[in-house]
C-alpha cells in the first residue's frame, strides 16, 4: 500500500509538466483557509452558481484545472482573486481522470488545509449546512481528530425529459433537478482499501439494471485535511493511506457524513453525452455514457412514482442517506 | 460585593477580549491567564486591547496541556491574584476563553448575593460518576500517569495496564476523599482562600501533580475539607460527548441557549457571530429566569451521543456499516415471511392483506422479478423490481426495503425457487417472523404443465434447496421467530396456525379470523407424490401424505370454520 501511494505520488509529480499555471493567486492562501480543487472542461454555464455556492459556504480559494475548455470558462475565471487556474491540453484519461493533476496540486498547495475536491456539478450538503459554514464543520472535525469526511453522491434529476427545462447561467440547478432516489443504494466493503463501495440511484436503476456491477460508484470522500503524503486513488472514491477511507462506523453507531448533490442530469447532459461519445475520455471507455446515450434517446425520464423531492439536509438525514453523527 | 472572573485562555483571543470586556465593564474584576504557548506577537496586542480597563489583570503564564497539573497551577496563580488584588470579589468564577455569559451580569450578581456562602462546584465521589474518559475513575487517584493520554496513548495504556497488573497503588493523603466534577466552578472567597492558604497545600499539590486530569478533581476534592455549603453543580453549562470532548455551540443554538436560563455556557464556536452579538448586548438580551434549566439542551446532546454510539437500527449507509454481530438489529422493523402458503392457497396474498394491516408482497426474490405488492415496477425508496439488480445485493435489497417502509409492516412470500442469499440474514434477525409449510412447492409443480421428467428434476432441485434452507432455520444461531410445518401437518389443522401467525403480526387485531384462505384443489396430489417416489425420488418435506386420491380437505376449506367466540 505504501508503494502504491508512492507510485500515485510519483505519477502526480510527473503529471505536473502537463499543467501550465495561467493564474496564480496562491500567495493569497492563508493558513486556515478552506480550499477547493476542481477539474473542468467546458462548464461556462455552471460556473457562476458553483462559485457562489461554495463561496457562501466558506471556501476561501479555488484551484481549477482547466482541461482545455473552449467555451469561455477560462475567461470567466480569469481575474477572480480567489481563483488559481492551471491549463492542460493533456488527455483526461491518461491522467487517470484528473487524479494525477489533483494529487499534484493538492500536494503542492493544500498541505494542512481542509481541501474539498469536487466536480463542477457536485454540491456538498452536510449536517447543519443551512446554518453553519464549512469552517464550522472542519473546526469540529479537527476537534474530534478526524481527517476525512464522507459525502456520498446523490444523483438529482428532473421530472420528465431531462432536457425539457434548459438550465440558465447562475441558476440553482436543483430548481430543475429536484428529485432523487432515496433508498435503493447497494453497499459493499472493499477489503483492499477499506472503503465502502456504494452503487445505486437512478443510474443503476435504469442504465445498469442488467449489469449492476458496472454501475457507477457513489461513495466519495471529498473533504480531507490534506497532507502532502496523501493521494486520491480513483476520483475521490478512495484515498491512501487507507485509514482515511474508514469514514464509517462498524460497531453500530453512526459517524457524521454529508452528501454531494449531483446536478448531472440537466439539458447540458444530453450535449455532454454526445461529446463524450466522440472523445472517449471517461472511465472504462465511457461505458457509462454509452449506456446513457442509448437510454436517453428512447426514454429520457428518470423520474418514478417513488422518487423523493429534495427539501433540505434534514430530509436526507431522516432518510438515512447522511448522518449528524455526534455533531449537534 | 461582586463576583470576580478567572479566565483561562489559549485560542480565539479576540472572543476572550470581548467577554472579558463585557464582565469588566459591568463591574466584575477579571484575571486572565493566557497559555504560554500563545506567541508574543499575539499575546501583546491582546494585553494592549484590554489595557484601558483597570479591573482586568493578567496572571503568570504557564504552558498548559489537557489533563495535566499545569491547568490547576494556572488557576491557582490567577485565583491568588484575584483574591489579593480585588477585595470586593466575594465569589470567584473560573471560566475559559470559550465561555459566554447568557444572562445579564446583574442577574448573576443578584443570584450570588442571595447565596453569599454557597460554593457552586460539581463534586461527586468517584463511585458515582459514569462519565469518565478512558474508564478511569478511582484509579485516577491511585496510579501514576507520566505519559500524555492524547499524544502517547499507547504508552499511557500500557503503563496503566502494568500498574494494574503488579497492583501498584499510590497513597491518598490523609483526610482527602477523592471527588470529581466539572472543572468550571464558582467558589466563595472564604473557601477559595482556605484552599489556597492551607498549611498542607504543598503536600496536596505534590499529590495532585501526579493525578490524572487534576483540574477535574483538585478543587472538587479539597472543597469538601473547608466547606459544608456546597451546591454540587456547575453554573457553567458545558456538555461532553462520548469521548469527553465538549460539545460546541453555534448560531443555530441561539434559541436553545436563551431558554436554558444558564448563567454561562461553553464552548462557543469562535465564529458564532450571532451568539456573541446577542448575549453580550445587554439591551437585546432578554433572558429572565430564576433557576438554570438546561434540560432541552441536555436532551439534544444526549441524542447526538446516542446516534454516534448506537445509531439507527437496521440502517446501512455511508457512515454506518455494522460489522457481523455488531449493532443491535439487522433490520429496522418486524416483517413476516411466508413460505409455501401461496403454493397451497389460492390468492393467499389478497387474503393476507385483508386479514392484517400490512403491506403484502408476492415472491420478492422470485427469479423473474421482485413481485412488489400490486405489481408495482418500482417500490418505496425507488427500489427496482429488476431481478439482476436485486440479486446483485439481495441482503441489501431486503434491509433497504424494510428501512424504506418504516412504519408499515412488510410481508412477503418466499420459496425454494427464489434467490436464497437472504436465508442467513433473516434466520438470525430477531425482526423476522418466518412461517414455513415445507414441501408446498410440490403443489405448484403438481399443477404445472411440465413433462413428468422435468417435474421430477425440478422437484429434486427444489427439495434440496428447501432442505438446506430449513437446516439453517433450525440451526442454533437462529434469532428469528420461526414456525415450520410439514404440508401434511398444516392441512390437518389450518386455522390454528394461521390464527397464531396473524395474531403475532397485529396484536391489535383481536377479531378472530372469519374467513379462511381457499386451499387449492389437491385431488390426485397423493398419487402425484407416489409417482415421484416411483421414479426414484423421495419427497420427504411434505410429511406423511395419505396415498389415496383425496387428502380430505375440500369440504372443510369451503365451509366456514368452526369458531368459538
Amino acid at each position: 500500500m505504501r508503494l502504491r501511494r508512492k507510485r500515485a505520488l510519483w505519477r502526480a509529480f510527473r503529471a505536473r509538466r502537463e499543467l501550465t499555471l495561467i493564474q496564480d493567486n496562491t500567495s493569497r492562501i492563508r493558513p486556515d483557509d478552506i480550499l477547493l480543487i476542481c477539474t473542468l472542461r467546458n462548464e461556462y454555464v455552471r460556473l457562476p452558481f458553483f462559485l457562489k455556492y461554495y463561496r457562501d459556504m466558506g471556501v476561501r480559494h479555488f484551484l481549477f484545472i482547466d482541461n482545455d475548455s473552449d467555451d469561455g470558462s477560462r475567461k470567466l475565471l480569469l481575474g477572480q482573486e480567489d481563483v488559481s487556474i492551471w491549463h492542460t491540453t493533456a488527455s483526461y484519461r491518461t491522467s487517470m481522470f484528473g487524479v494525477h493533476w489533483m494529487n499534484w496540486i493538492a500536494r503542492k498547495y493544500c498541505h494542512e488545509h481542509w481541501t474539498l475536491t469536487v466536480d463542477v456539478d457536485e454540491f456538498l450538503v452536510f449536517p447543519f449546512c443551512d446554518t453553519r459554514p464549512i469552517p464550522a464543520l472542519t473546526d469540529w472535525l479537527d476537534n474530534s481528530g478526524i481527517r476525512s469526511f464522507s459525502a456520498m453522491l446523490i444523483d438529482m434529476y428532473p421530472k420528465g425529459p431531462i432536457d425539457a427545462q434548459p438550465y440558465r447561467e447562475g441558476q440553482n440547478p436543483f430548481e430543475i433537478a429536484e428529485w432523487f432516489d432515496s433508498g435503493n443504494y447497494m453497499i459493499s466493503m472493499n477489503p483492499e482499501y477499506y472503503n465502502l463501495w456504494i452503487q445505486g440511484g437512478p443510474r443503476a436503476r435504469l442504465f445498469f439494471k442488467d449489469d449492476p456491477k458496472s454501475a457507477p460508484s457513489l461513495n466519495k470522500i471529498p473533504l480531507v485535511k490534506w497532507h502532502r503524503d496523501y493521494a486520491y486513488m480513483q476520483s475521490t472514491h478512495m484515498l491512501l493511506p487507507r485509514g482515511l477511507n474508514l469514514v464509517y462506523e462498524t460497531e453500530g453507531g453512526e459517524k457524521a457524513s454529508g452528501a454531494l448533490l449531483h446536478a448531472k442530469f440537466l439539458n447540458t447532459f444530453v450535449e455532454k453525452t454526445r461529446e463524450e461519445l466522440e472523445r472517449r475520455q471517461h472511465y472504462a471507455g465511457s461505458r457509462e455514457y454509452l449506456a446513457y446515450h442509448s437510454r436517453i434517446n428512447d426514454d429520457p425520464d428518470l423520474w418514478c412514482n417513488w422518487s423523493e423531492k429534495y427539501i433540505n439536509w434534514r430530509q436526507l438525514e431522516i432518510l438515512g442517506l447522511m448522518s449528524k453523527g455526534n455533531w449537534a | 460585593m461582586t463576583v470576580g472572573f478567572v479566565m483561562l485562555v489559549h485560542t480565539a483571543l479576540h472572543r476572550a477580549e470581548q467577554v472579558a470586556r463585557h464582565w469588566a465593564t459591568h463591574g466584575c474584576p477579571v484575571v486572565i491567564h493566557v497559555d504560554r504557548r500563545v506567541k508574543k506577537e499575539v499575546y501583546q496586542p491582546f494585553v494592549d486591547s484590554l489595557s484601558d480597563l483597570d479591573n482586568v489583570v493578567f496572571s503568570k503564564r504557564y504552558a498548559c496541556d489537557w489533563g495535566t497539573w499545569s491547568l490547576v497551577r494556572a488557576s491557582q496563580d490567577a485565583s491568588e491574584l484575584m483574591l489579593s488584588r480585588f477585595p470586593e470579589a466575594r465569589h470567584v468564577y473560573l471560566s475559559s476563553g470559550a465561555c459566554l455569559p447568557l444572562r445579564p451580569v446583574e442577574d448573576l450578581k443578584h443570584y450570588l448575593a442571595a447565596r453569599p456562602m454557597t460554593n457552586f462546584i460539581e463534586s461527586v465521589t468517584t463511585e458515582d460518576v459514569p462519565w469518565t474518559v478512558g474508564g478511569l475513575d478511582s484509579e485516577r487517584f491511585t496510579l501514576r500517569f507520566p505519559f500524555s493520554w492524547k499524544k502517547q496513548r499507547r504508552l499511557f495504556d500500557r503503563y496503566v495496564h502494568l500498574q494494574r497488573k503488579i497492583g501498584y497503588k499510590r497513597k491518598i493523603p490523609d483526610g482527602l476523599v477523592p471527588h470529581l466534577g466539572s472543572q468550571w466552578w464558582c467558589l466563595t472567597r472564604q473557601t477559595l482562600s482556605a484552599i489556597l492558604e492551607d498549611p498542607d497545600r504543598k503536600a496536596y499539590d505534590a499529590y495532585f501533580k501526579r493525578v490524572w486530569i487534576p483540574d477535574e478533581s483538585y478543587y472538587q476534592t479539597l472543597v469538601r475539607l473547608y466547606s459544608n455549603n456546597i451546591e454540587s453543580r456547575s453554573l457553567t453549562l458545558s456538555k461532553f460527548d462520548y469521548q469527553g470532548k465538549p460539545h460546541i455551540f453555534y448560531d443555530d443554538h441561539l434559541q436553545l441557549l436563551r431558554r436554558s436560563d444558564c448563567f454561562v455556557a461553553r464552548k462557543m464556536w469562535p465564529k458564532a457571530e450571532r451568539l456573541y452579538a446577542t448575549f453580550l448586548n445587554p439591551d437585546v438580551n432578554p433572558m429572565k429566569g430564576t433557576e438554570p434549566n438546561p434540560g432541552k439542551i441536555d436532551r439534544i446532546f444526549a441524542k447526538a451521543v446516542e446516534r454516534r454510539v448506537m445509531g439507527r437500527e437496521g440502517l446501512y449507509m455511508q457512515s454506518r456499516q455494522p460489522g457481523h454481530g455488531k449493532g443491535h438489529g439487522k433490520t429496522s422493523a418486524p416483517y413476516s415471511i411466508f413460505e409455501g402458503f401461496s403454493d397451497l392457497f389460492e390468492d393467499f396474498d389478497e387474503w393476507l392483506a385483508r386479514s392484517v394491516g400490512a403491506r403484502v408482497h408476492g415472491h420478492l426474490f422470485a427469479p423473474e422479478r421482485a413481485e412488489f405488492s400490486s405489481g408495482q415496477k418500482v417500490f418505496s425508496g425507488a427500489l427496482s423490481d429488476h431481478a439482476a439488480l436485486r440479486d446483485y445485493n439481495p441482503c441489501g435489497f431486503l434491509t433497504s426495503l424494510i428501512w424504506n417502509t418504516r412504519g408499515e409492516r412488510q410481508c412477503f412470500m418466499f420459496g425454494p425457487r427464489d434467490t436464497q442469499d437472504i436465508t442467513w440474514l433473516v434466520a438470525t434477525d430477531p425482526n423476522a417472523q418466518i412461517s414455513v409449510i415445507s414441501g408446498a412447492w410440490a403443489v405448484t409443480l403438481f399443477r404445472s404443465n411440465l413433462s413428468f421428467s422435468e417435474i421430477r428434476r425440478e422437484a429434486a432441485r427444489l427439495q434440496k434447496i428447501e432442505t438446506q434452507h430449513i437446516d439453517i432455520l433450525r440451526s442454533q444461531h437462529v434469532k428469528a421467530r420461526i414456525r415450520i410445518w410439514t404440508m401434511a401437518d398444516f392441512i390437518e389443522s389450518q386455522m390454528e396456525p394461521l390464527q397464531a401467525i396473524i395474531d403475532e403480526i397485529g396484536p391489535r387485531n383481536i377479531r378472530r379470523l372469519t374467513e379462511a384462505p381457499r386451499m387449492r384443489d389437491l385431488t390426485g396430489f397423493g398419487q402425484f407424490l407416489q409417482n415421484l417416489k416411483n421414479q426414484g425420488m423421495k419427497p420427504h418435506l411434505m410429511g406423511d401424505f395419505p396415498m389415496g386420491n383425496e387428502p380430505d380437505t375440500r369440504p372443510r376449506s369451503n365451509k366456514r370454520p368452526y369458531l368459538v367466540k
